[in-house]
């Protein structure tokens, strides 16, 4: 090699000069990471959100303790999150499925039951009131849900229902108001975030100005819809009436119940309900 | 006696020698305290998710050190032909592979006992308590656990050719028996013969290491395991490390050491 020193600074001279090219394309390119804000983004792009229900999954079994079902033990796909249900964010269902184990098969299987978590509980129950909430554990698989998929509603209005339970209602406020930057149209998370005022802030116009834009936005998305989310109008319709009644404004939460007659599978609650309000018992 | 107690000393010795569990500990530190590290809602009692990481770190790196440490013992012996004058002291080869696994069993109790202390520094700084009872157990078991991944290993050496091969196959099994060892009998139920009674023979068969996986009751502050159920444990690694141990003296014992 007659002159290695040449031919080196000659290679740098061709990768700075194709730099000057390469770099400008790569920034304007639609494929590129580097412009994505967060570090998650920019590693597993949009293969993160299949991560996403397995975090939210998580805290659902951290909230039973451990004490969950394994691909090999499910047996019905349809089954809703016990911390889902809790939230408001899906219909309760009857939970009968809470012993999915059941009796043990061989002396294997009985002996092992010692190692593992074998008996259904929920977080929580028998804590000592003095101890900080154990559902403050659930908050970081939801968390990490949330921020491997933006647009999974349900992390949003679940982590905020827990940091409610915990009386942390400043937390929930930005949580929220980060969910709905990334669903504007969200009406679910405008439903928990007007629970957030009500509740937490004691903020009733806030709260009011929230659910209305939630039936709002409810009105423009769901009747359209095959299956409209009746459960959900059902309780923005719920919060609406309730708020309007310590308000003693009788003809708007008469109009919300009328409108919950439309949705509700018991109608006939509603008519009485409606009734009871005209004539002052209320 | 002596004879085996000398050989462990030198695998020991071997252990702070090597750089395997410098580096697994310095990792599973640095990524634990990474994860430590993160906020979660400026709420900083926040400790399951961080013992789970935690425990999941040290069950990965007590596997790789067990596993890379056993399944080189013998074939570096015999490589380096350090095996003649070894047998030549006179040791006997049964006491070889006991020295052997008593030196890879006490070098991986050395590395739990930091691992989880380690552990314990961490759950005790974030929940304040130390469930020193729990912490004992679990590693007892993990201990346990891991004598029968040596033993199985040491046997694995002997069988195949490479400490490579044999470690990789050691160490997917012991993956799958963890990951769906206890799950066995459901897959063979719903199997057709002769797929069952094959899955639920290996279901009975295979060294159930899933027993000796308490994180859960860890992680969930769930109550002990009965002691006398514990101890049931214990007895039962201890068989299948003896049967592993017997099946490789078997094989050992009239294997030409040269290669």
């Amino acid at each position: 090699m007659p002159c290695p020193y040449l031919c080196l600074a000659f290679l740098l001279t061709i990768c700075a000069t194709l730099a000057t090219y390469v770099e400008p394309w790569y920034q304007n390119w639609a494929g590129s990471r580097s412009q994505q804000s967060s570090l998650l983004t920019t590693v597993m792009g949009d293969s993160r959100r299949l991560f996403a229900n397995h975090f939210f999954v998580k805290a659902d079994e951290y909230f039973h303790n451990g004490y969950y079902p394994t691909i090999f033990d499910q047996r019905d796909d349809a089954r809703s999150l016990h911390i889902a249900e809790g939230a408001g964010a899906v219909e309760e269902k009857d939970e009968g499925e809470t012993d999915f184990l059941g009796k043990p098969k061989d002396w294997i299987d009985r002996f092992g039951r010692h190692f593992y978590p074998s008996h259904h509980a929920h977080l929580g129950s028998g804590h000592d009131e003095d101890q900080p909430s154990p559902e403050r554990e659930l908050l970081p698989w939801l968390r990490l849900s949330a921020t491997l998929d933006p647009q999974k509603i349900e992390s949003y209005t679940v982590t905020a229902y827990w940091l409610r339970q915990m009386k942390r209602y400043d937390e929930a406020v930005q949580f929220l108001r980060d969910g709905l930057r990334a669903n504007p149209s969200s009406y679910e998370i405008l439903l928990e975030l007007g629970r957030v005022y009500a509740e937490g802030r004691k903020d009733s116009t806030t709260a009011r100005n929230i659910w209305e834009l939630a039936l709002r936005r409810w009105n423009e998305q769901e009747p359209q819809k095959p299956k409209p989310n009746k459960f959900m109008l059902l309780q923005i319709c719920t919060e609406l009436t309730r708020l309007e009644l310590n308000e003693k404004h009788f003809d708007k939460a008469i109009s919300y119940l009328e409108l919950m007659k439309k949705t509700s599978p018991h109608p006939d609650e509603m008519q009485k309900r409606s009734e009871e309000i005209k004539q002052g018992k209320y | 006696m002596n004879v085996i107690w000398a050989i462990a000393i030198v695998v020991l010795k071997e252990l702070y020698r090597r750089k395997d569990f410098y580096v697994l500990f310095v990792l599973t530190a640095l990524i634990t305290l990474t994860m430590g590290s993160v906020n979660f809602f400026n709420d900083h009692s926040i400790v399951r998710y961080l013992k789970e990481f935690c425990l999941l770190l040290i069950w990965i790196s007590s596997l790789v050190i067990a596993i890379a440490t056993a399944a080189r013992q013998i074939p570096a012996e015999r490589e380096n032909r350090t095996i003649f004058p070894l047998l030549a002291k006179p040791v006997s080869r049964a006491q070889l592979i006991l020295g052997k696994f008593s030196g890879c069993w006490l070098a991986c109790g050395v590395c739990l006992l930091v691992f989880y202390f380690f552990f314990g520094v961490i759950a005790a700084s974030r929940e304040h308590q130390w469930p020193v009872a729990n912490y004992f157990q679990a590693l007892a078991l993990h201990w346990f656990a891991l004598g029968v991944l040596v033993a199985v290993t040491l046997l694995g050496s002997i069988v195949f050719a490479a400490p490579s091969s044999n470690g990789t196959i050691i160490f997917v099994i012991a993956v799958g028996i963890l990951a769906i060892g206890r799950h066995l009998n459901k897959v063979a139920l719903q199997l057709a013969e002769p797929g069952r009674s094959i899955v639920y023979a290996i279901y009975y068969l295979i060294p159930h290491l899933e027993l000796f996986d308490v994180r859960d009751l860890i992680i969930h502050d769930l109550p002990l395991v009965p002691w006398h159920i514990w101890a049931l444990a214990l007895l039962y690694a201890a068989a299948y490390t003896a049967f592993f141990l017997g099946g490789a003296w078997l094989l050992f014992r009239r294997r030409p050491l040269t290669t």
